[in-house]
């Protein structure tokens, strides 16, 4: 198990559970980053953070702090 | 054909940000729009009409937003609005949902949670082009045929389908044709039942269920406060522990509910390609965001997005002043033998005027660039390249453009964090965009350094003050946010969750509009209250004006000029008003004029609170005088020294002027006022201090009234802190 900000850019694999305790684990969910959903790590900003997730179509930015709470397993 | 005062059926327009819905809005009301502001929040209210044959109806644009939970300023609204709950608003009849056709799934989940409202609804299918691009097709009959309301397929950008929306509209209003709402597992149904007997037990409302699972759902759900049920948070945790022993959690069961019904609504009704065509946004990202070539490519752009409203604007910005001086020139006659009318409408109403106007070229060349950067999809990018710059002191990536822009003036700079959807990221931003080195402050850096800094320690020291001039208010502004930030705002950190939408051309006649929109929005709110400024401050440096200041100075000079020549020469010359002689009395009758206007008397009166920083009365006046645009001070200065109102910074005698004044009684008497740590303070002063009404309306009308005198007052203090810190170092350094 990582964590989704713990990955570098290129990193692929599959969400395994949103921690939805913070207000950016809901809004995550809602704008459709889900369990079991593939993601893609596509860009990362130049001073490593935020990064950039594509996932069933959608590319979300999202900074490593509200990342963490996102955990993940990789291809 | 329905006339105004009857009541017409009330659309709300809903869908995730970037899919278009704000042109889909523009494309049905066209020009008939109302625009606003929510009571009591600083979301802007967007509404207006459109007709399908005979029916018509009034259309509101409610903010971008994915979900309902109401975690945001703008999901509140969202969710107020639908529900009727925001005081002055009536509840809509219908909802019209647009969704993006290349993601339906992620779009339709905003759909479904409006479908639980109970409102008749329209699906607008938008974007089906881009769709068609990437060999997604979607059929629209049968998601219309499985949701049961309307489904229309449009392209917002070239206004197709529109029509067909509008006849979609009245058909789902009048037979009431609703979304199927989603079905919930046993426990979820059990607990929403529970919740919606101990509310009615604890407050006697009976909350509708769809009111009741957003309570269960969402952490810190408004609702609560809103009916007033004080012990809500308890009886809701309780029943959430409920749910968690059925293994179902609150929190995430119903974003997985709903997706999971849409998915299975949607199977066989979206072809896609085998093989997912690669976009080519993908490949533009790449680039853009790309450690060396995204942040050289994002320099150059900013680089011109600056340059192009700090340099393009001029010639439209002289136009305006000369504009300005020939409407005076060609009216001032009429007003002969009225002095006070004259200058009331030459001095006071048509600067006024000017003074509103002359920011239009700025505001629209930078809302052209705002409009591009959005319509392509870049702004979201150079959110993305700034935020960690900007995320630690309260600020976030969306901060960079409005406060690059308020390098060159903040009227634009304040306007543009309409972009920031974290209200305290906005208000931070707003907050210390007044300190960015603006334009205006150029002529009082100009003017300083030339007359004492250029001829002492020759141009390369000039020229270094001058750039280290531009940098004094950052320096200010980043310690200023932190600890806003950290001590004045206690609103929780909103998460920075930002969609990176595709790229897409964008269409001119859209930007034109955002220009326009903008522009417009400027001259009607924050007009009024600049031209008000402007004519207060007309009025303090106008009156009382006795005759007898005029008198006691005419017949001084008289006495002094008979001294120097015969009083023939001096009769002829003083008879001709152009002469030398008549114009340089006239200079010093306003000179004393200015010395006895209220704002004169209250620059004497104020002068010790600035005698710290080293300032004279005259400078006094001259700050005084320059509060509603800090650019006045020339003018002022050269009221006050006698030489006329019409110089500027590069002017010889005004300079020459300046270097001459001594002190004439007191500690210093004989030495000169200004010295170079003088001239320094009076530059940090400029560089710092709010002088600008312009400014202080924007942010009134962008916040409140509440924050712009907040923002005036500790700019003004800082301002003051820092001449005086620069004045007493300077004198221990340079001596005098």
């Amino acid at each position: 198990m990582r964590r989704l900000s713990e990955l570098a850019l290129g990193a692929s694999g599959r969400v395994l559970e949103i921690q939805v305790s913070g207000a950016s684990g809901q809004r995550l969910l809602a704008m459709g980053l889900l369990p079991g959903s593939a993601f893609r790590v596509v860009a990362v900003a130049p001073m490593g953070d935020p990064l950039t997730v594509e996932s069933m179509g959608r590319r979300i930015s999202l900074r490593r702090s509200d990342a963490a709470g996102v955990e993940v397993e990789l291809d | 054909m329905a006339s105004a005062t009857t009541r017409v059926p009330l659309i709300a327009l809903v869908g995730n940000p970037n899919t278009g819905k704000s042109t889909l809005f523009n494309r049905l009301t066209g020009v008939r729009q109302r625009v606003g502001n929510y009571p009591g929040v600083t979301v802007e209210r967007k509404s207006g009409r459109f007709r399908s044959g005979d029916w018509e109806a009034e259309l509101i644009d409610l903010p971008g937003t994915y979900s309902l939970a109401a975690a945001s300023l703008d999901e509140r609204v969202v969710v107020d609005v639908l529900g009727g709950h925001l005081p002055g608003t009536t509840r809509p009849d219908a909802v019209l949902c647009v969704v993006d056709a290349t993601n339906l799934s992620r779009n339709l989940f905003l759909a479904s949670q409006v479908a639980d409202l109970g409102l008749p609804m329209v699906i607008a299918l938008n974007c089906v082009d881009a769709a068609e691009q990437q060999g997604i097709r979607v059929d629209a009959e049968g998601l219309a045929a499985r949701l049961g309301v309307p489904v229309v397929p449009t392209v917002a950008t070239r206004g197709e389908g529109v029509p067909a929306l509008a006849t979609a509209m009245a058909r789902a209003v009048s037979e009431n044709l609703r979304m199927r709402t989603t079905q919930w597992p046993e426990p979820v149904s059990d607990a929403v039942r529970e919740l919606a007997d101990a509310c009615r037990a604890a407050t006697g409302t009976a909350l509708p269920e769809a009111e009741l699972r957003r309570v269960l759902f969402d952490a810190g759900s408004a609702i609560p406060e809103r009916i007033g049920w004080d012990g809500a948070e308890p009886t809701v945790a309780t029943i959430r522990e409920k749910l968690r022993a059925a293994h179902i959690h609150p929190f995430a069961i119903e974003t997985l509910q709903r997706y999971g019904e849409l998915d299975r609504l949607l199977e066989g009704l979206v072809a896609r390609p085998e093989h997912a065509v690669g976009t080519r946004s993908e490949s533009i990202d790449a680039l853009l965001t790309h450690r060396v070539w995204g942040l050289l490519l994002f320099a150059a752009l900013m680089y011109l997005v600056f340059q192009s409203v700090y340099t393009w604007a001029a010639p439209f910005m002289d136009l305006i002043e000369s504009a300005k001086e020939q409407v005076k020139a060609a009216i001032e006659p009429w007003f002969a033998g009225m002095p006070a009318v004259r200058s009331l409408v030459s001095d006071g109403i048509l600067e006024g005027v000017g003074s509103v106007v002359v920011f239009v070229p700025q505001i629209a060349i930078l809302f052209a660039f705002i409009a591009l950067l959005e319509d392509t999809g870049y702004m979201a990018r150079a959110a993305f390249l700034m935020d960690r710059l900007l995320a630690w002191c309260g600020l976030n990536g969306k901060s960079f453009v409005p406060l690059l822009s308020s390098y060159a003036c903040a009227v634009p700079g304040v306007l543009a964090t309409r972009t920031i959807e974290d209200p305290k990221a906005r208000l931070l931003t707003i907050l210390i965009a007044p300190l960015m080195s603006c334009s205006a402050r150029l002529p009082v850096y100009v003017l300083m350094i030339g007359a004492f800094v250029e001829p002492r320690h020759g141009p390369w020291i000039a020229g270094a003050v001058l750039f280290a001039m531009h940098f004094v208010g950052l320096a200010v502004a980043v310690p200023v946010a932190w600890s806003l930030n950290r001590f004045v705002f206690r609103m929780p950190a909103q998460p920075f969750l930002l969609e990176m939408p595709p790229y897409r051309v964008p269409r001119l006649r859209d930007v034109l509009w955002r220009i326009w929109e903008r522009v417009r929005e400027f001259l009607v709110r924050a007009g009024t209250a600049i031209f008000a400024i402007t004519i207060l401050l007309w009025a303090l440096l106008y009156f009382p004006r006795p005759a007898a200041v005029a008198e006691a100075v005419r017949t001084q000079f008289v006495a002094e000029a008979e001294a120097a020549q015969d009083s023939g020469t001096l009769r002829a010359a003083l008879a001709d008003p152009e002469s030398d002689l008549s114009r340089d009395l006239a200079h010093r009758i306003d000179g004393a004029y200015v010395e006895q206007s209220l704002l004169g008397r209250a620059g004497r009166a104020i002068q010790p609170v600035f005698a710290p920083a080293g300032f004279d009365w005259r400078i006094t006046v001259g700050v005084l005088s320059s509060f509603p645009a800090r650019e006045v001070i020339i003018a002022t200065l050269g009221v006050i020294y006698n030489l006329g109102g019409d110089l500027d910074e590069e002017s010889g005698t005004l300079r020459e002027t300046l270097a001459a004044q001594t002190w004439p009684e007191g500690p210093r008497a004989g030495t000169p006022v200004y010295t170079v740590p003088v001239a320094l303070a009076v530059m940090v002063f400029f560089a710092l201090c709010l002088q600008c009404g312009a400014t202080v309306a924007v942010i009134a009308k962008e916040s409140n009234w509440l924050w712009a005198t907040f923002a005036f007052a500790y700019v003004t203090g800082l301002a003051w802190i820092g001449a005086v810190l620069t004045y007493q170092v300077g004198t221990r350094w340079f001596g005098s």
